[in-house]
């Protein structure tokens, strides 16, 4: 028998690599960085620090459009993590080859909202959509971005594409179609839900919360990426994220999972 | 100082002269004159650099405004700060030629030329521009771009575009100062034929006394901003008390009429107005009647109280002496020859020998006489 | 040509827009570098420094300020729609107005350079020859300052054909009216059809490259002549 079988032994030695790791969480700890859709900025910055206390490791995010994030990754740009905000280009980046196969999950489901900065313009339905007394209508880029889609899919629905098509304003991104509307440009736009809910309500201005029948629904995919595979921050963001604290945070800000 | 009091606005009757004065005052230096200069002929503004010359001119001109001001030129007002009134520069009938002829580089010489006259209308347009060109000799300069031409010919192009616009004014800002010798020398007759061709009044400002012997009328002489003298320049030349006279190059400016030549003994003859007594200088043949001008050194002149026979001096002639000043161990005389004065130095010692006193009729012999102008 | 019927309105928006711009720019900017260049004011620093902002301000940050300013509870907006006139974000009109600002130190600076240079001799020269200040300021400065207002025109061009920054932030992207070449480039590779963008950004690159050839070679041959 040689010293380091001894049962005290093997308790200290124990004791000191926990230690050590208790310790040293921050050196042995990792960083993820993570490309986020823009909509989902504000229950990111809520999940962030969150995670980060949880596991140690440091998250870096960068939040803009989906279509630039697509293109800056497949040109190279070094994250580890892409949330999307929608189904397809994380489709499309794994039939592509840039992402760890089989780690492409749905974190979020979004939700459209018509929102006004004017918290008595809107009156919970869509009455004031379809009496089109309004100079601008503020939505996202169809092409670029899927709330941008869904907002013109809820317009062909309501039969009034042709009547507002004068009156469109389009934002580069949601971000911006938000920004249209906060700043009094476009008396209203469609936004999604998330920009404008918190603890479980609409926190200014005034809204409709479009029903999901009248859309697609905005299935909001993560995915992990190539770079990310080995980097034991990234697996443990991607773990965090479908669990249940990520999950209440998701929620209050008026996604669905 | 100048009784810059309110004064009412009257209008003012045509004595045909200027009056001028001006008060400018800047950090270091300030500009009091007080002007009453003839309105024909040139009028010199003489003094070192400094003196105030070019503000003095500037000031005629309207490109600088005096804080307290008077002009009237031929009668007419261009200013008087007393009633708050002030003519701007391009309402007033001037020529103005600068020290660097300042033409304008994207025009040719001809629309340089152009340029002011087509400003003025055309029943006031009295020098016609070929008038001008003959003037001046630039006729073959007309299409060039002022780039292509020599400091000379800029010079007298923009002096004939000064006259192009029949000023009743004409004022000169050192227009030989950026001349080599050779250049100055080529534009002085231009000036000298101007001065005795057209009837406009001339303001030259210089700080060359051989320029203003040659081609003023009258003087003024500034000092820091000050005018010290301002007279007909063959008197200011004479005055013991002003720079001029007391220098060891002091001058007589003396002005004659061509009377004849020997050529045989290559002498000309000039007559002197109001005197019998004729000069006799070596120089090439001029045209009778051919007015020039010509230059005496005090030094030059020496006195006798008989008439010297037999004596290589080629010119006695009588005077009377019109004044006598003291200076260290010399004695200052002005002498009278016919209407004109000549300026004699000679030692005390032999004044007092020779006895001599103001009114006492004398011989003047003098050693040279320089021609000023052909 | 692969070019839809947006990329096309897209280049003739954009080619109306970098015209308007410099003409208004030239009117309002000579005044301007005009008392710059001639003012002893103590205003003459502050005013010069309000006017390089441009240059060193991001597009994004002039085009946020834009966004809330004319925007119905800002105060250019406000003027506006108590003149009748609405507001003008989302309109070619807020570009031109956007744009103005954004090049306005690219025409001032170059005509502020050649005013001075020109100097006071000239002027006085004119002066008197007869000529009042505003025939003076005519027939002298314009044609001494030529070749600064060829560099302020050719700037203004250039720079607003490329502005992106202050379009992105007040433009709506709205074909026809507020959709320019720059923004339409950036639409087609945000939707991934980078055919077009290639066409499009290939397309402005050798039309503004001939363009400033041209303007380059017009002007040395004027430099050479004088």
């Amino acid at each position: 028998m040689q010293v380091r079988d001894i049962p005290m032994i093997k308790t200290v030695q124990r004791s000191l690599l926990g230690l050590a790791l208790l310790f040293t969480g921050g050196v042995a700890a990792d960083e993820v960085k993570v490309a986020v859709a823009a909509n989902f900025t504000a229950p990111m910055q809520a999940i962030a620090p969150a995670f980060e206390k949880a596991t140690g490791h440091t998250l870096v995010a960068s939040f803009g459009a989906t279509g630039q994030f697509y293109t800056q990754i497949n040109n190279g740009a070094p994250f580890d993590v892409f949330l999307s905000a929608d189904d397809t280009t994380p489709a499309r980046l794994e039939s592509e080859g840039a992402t760890v196969p089989g780690s492409r999950f749905t974190y979020a489901i979004g939700s459209l909202v018509l929102w006004s900065a004017d918290a008595s313009y809107l009156d919970g339905t869509d009455a004031a959509l379809k009496a089109g007394q309004f100079r601008h209508l503020s939505i996202a880029n169809p092409k670029a971005a899927p709330y941008g889609l869904a907002a013109m899919q809820v317009l062909d629905k309501l039969g009034l594409s042709e009547a507002v098509k004068a009156k469109l304003v389009e934002g580069q991104n949601i971000t911006q179609a938000h920004q249209f509307v906060s700043t009094g440009n476009a008396e209203l736009g469609f936004v999604a839900l998330s920009q404008v809910y918190k603890d479980g309500q609409v926190s200014s201005g005034s809204a409709w919360i479009v029903p999901d029948t009248m859309y697609d629904p905005i299935k909001q995919d993560a995915v992990m990426l190539k770079q990310g595979a080995n980097n034991p921050a990234a697996a443990a963001l991607v773990e965090y994220l479908k669990g249940p604290e990520a999950a209440r945070v998701i929620e209050s800000f008026g996604y669905k999972l | 100082m100048f009784g810059f009091g309110k004064r009412p606005a009257e209008v003012v009757a045509d004595d045909g002269r200027i009056h001028a004065r001006f008060l400018v005052r800047h950090a270091g230096f300030t500009l009091d004159v007080d002007l009453d200069l003839p309105g024909r002929g040139v009028t010199a503004l003489f003094g070192h650099s400094g003196s105030g010359k070019t503000s003095c001119l500037r000031c005629f001109a309207g490109l600088d405004r005096p804080q307290q001001g008077y002009l009237q030129v031929a009668g007419e007002r261009w200013q008087d700060s007393a009633c708050g009134f002030f003519l701007p520069a391009h309402k007033r009938a001037i020529g103005y030629v600068f020290q660097d002829a300042n033409l304008f580089p994207h025009l040719s010489v001809r629309q340089n030329l152009a340029y002011g006259q087509r400003r003025i209308p055309p029943a006031q347009r009295k020098v016609a521009l070929d008038q001008a060109l003959q003037l001046l000799g630039i006729g073959h300069l007309l299409e060039r771009m002022p780039a292509a031409l020599s400091g000379g010919e800029r010079q007298r192009v923009g002096i004939a575009r000064a006259l192009v616009t029949s000023p009743r004014l004409l004022l000169m800002d050192e227009p030989l100062a950026s001349l080599d010798l050779k250049r100055k020398q080529e534009v002085l007759p231009y000036l000298q034929r101007l001065h005795e061709e057209l009837d406009i009044p001339v303001l030259y400002v210089s700080h060359a006394p051989d320029e203003v012997a040659r081609l003023a009328d009258h003087l003024v002489l500034l000092d820091e901003g000050q005018v010290r003298a301002s007279g007909p320049l063959k008197d200011i030349l004479l005055q013991p008390d002003l720079p001029f006279a007391g220098e060891d190059d002091a001058e007589a400016v003396i002005d004659g009429e061509v009377c004849g030549h020997d050529a045989a003994y290559h002498l000309l003859h000039l007559r002197l107005p109001g005197s019998e007594a004729q000069l006799r200088l070596p120089h090439a043949a001029l045209p009778d009647g051919h007015r020039v001008r010509v230059k005496i050194k005090a030094r030059d002149v020496s006195l006798s109280l008989q008439h010297a026979e037999g004596s290589s001096l080629l010119n006695r002639l009588p005077v009377q002496v019109d004044s006598c000043q003291a200076l260290d161990a010399q004695m200052l005389l002005t002498l009278r020859l016919g209407e004109q004065r000549l300026l004699a130095r000679i030692t005390r010692y032999s004044f007092d020998q020779l006895g001599i006193h103001v009114g006492q009729a004398l011989w003047a012999q003098i050693k040279s006489v320089s021609l000023l102008a052909p | 040509m692969p070019l839809s019927k947006n990329d096309l309105d897209a280049i003739l928006l954009t080619l109306e827009l970098a015209s308007l711009t410099t003409v208004l720019l030239l009117i309002i900017g000579t005044p301007l570098a005009w008392w710059l260049a001639r003012t002893d004011s103590w205003l003459k620093r502050p005013v010069g420094a309000v006017v390089a902002l441009p240059l060193v301000l991001p597009p994004t940050v002039i085009g946020f300020y834009l966004l809330v300013s004319m925007g119905p509870n800002g105060f250019f907006g406000q003027l506006t729609q108590s003149l009748g006139l609405g507001t003008f974000t989302f309109t070619f009109t807020g570009l031109v107005i956007g744009s103005i600002f954004y090049s306005l130190p690219f025409v001032v600076q170059p005509l502020q350079n050649a005013f001075e240079a020109i100097g006071r001799a000239p002027l006085e020269a004119a002066a008197t020859l007869r000529a009042s200040p505003w025939d003076s300021f005519f027939s002298v400065v314009l044609p001494l300052a030529r070749p600064g207002f060829i560099t302020a025109a050719i700037l203004s061009f250039a720079h607003t054909i490329g502005e992106f920054g202050v379009v992105l932030m007040i433009g709506g992207n709205i074909p026809g009216k507020t959709q320019v070449v720059s923004v339409q480039i950036y639409n087609h590779v945000e939707a991934m059809e980078y055919a077009q963008a290639h066409w499009l950004a290939g397309g402005m690159l050798a039309f503004s490259f001939i363009v400033l050839l041209t303007l380059y070679s017009g002007r040395s041959h004027k430099m050479r002549a004088l």
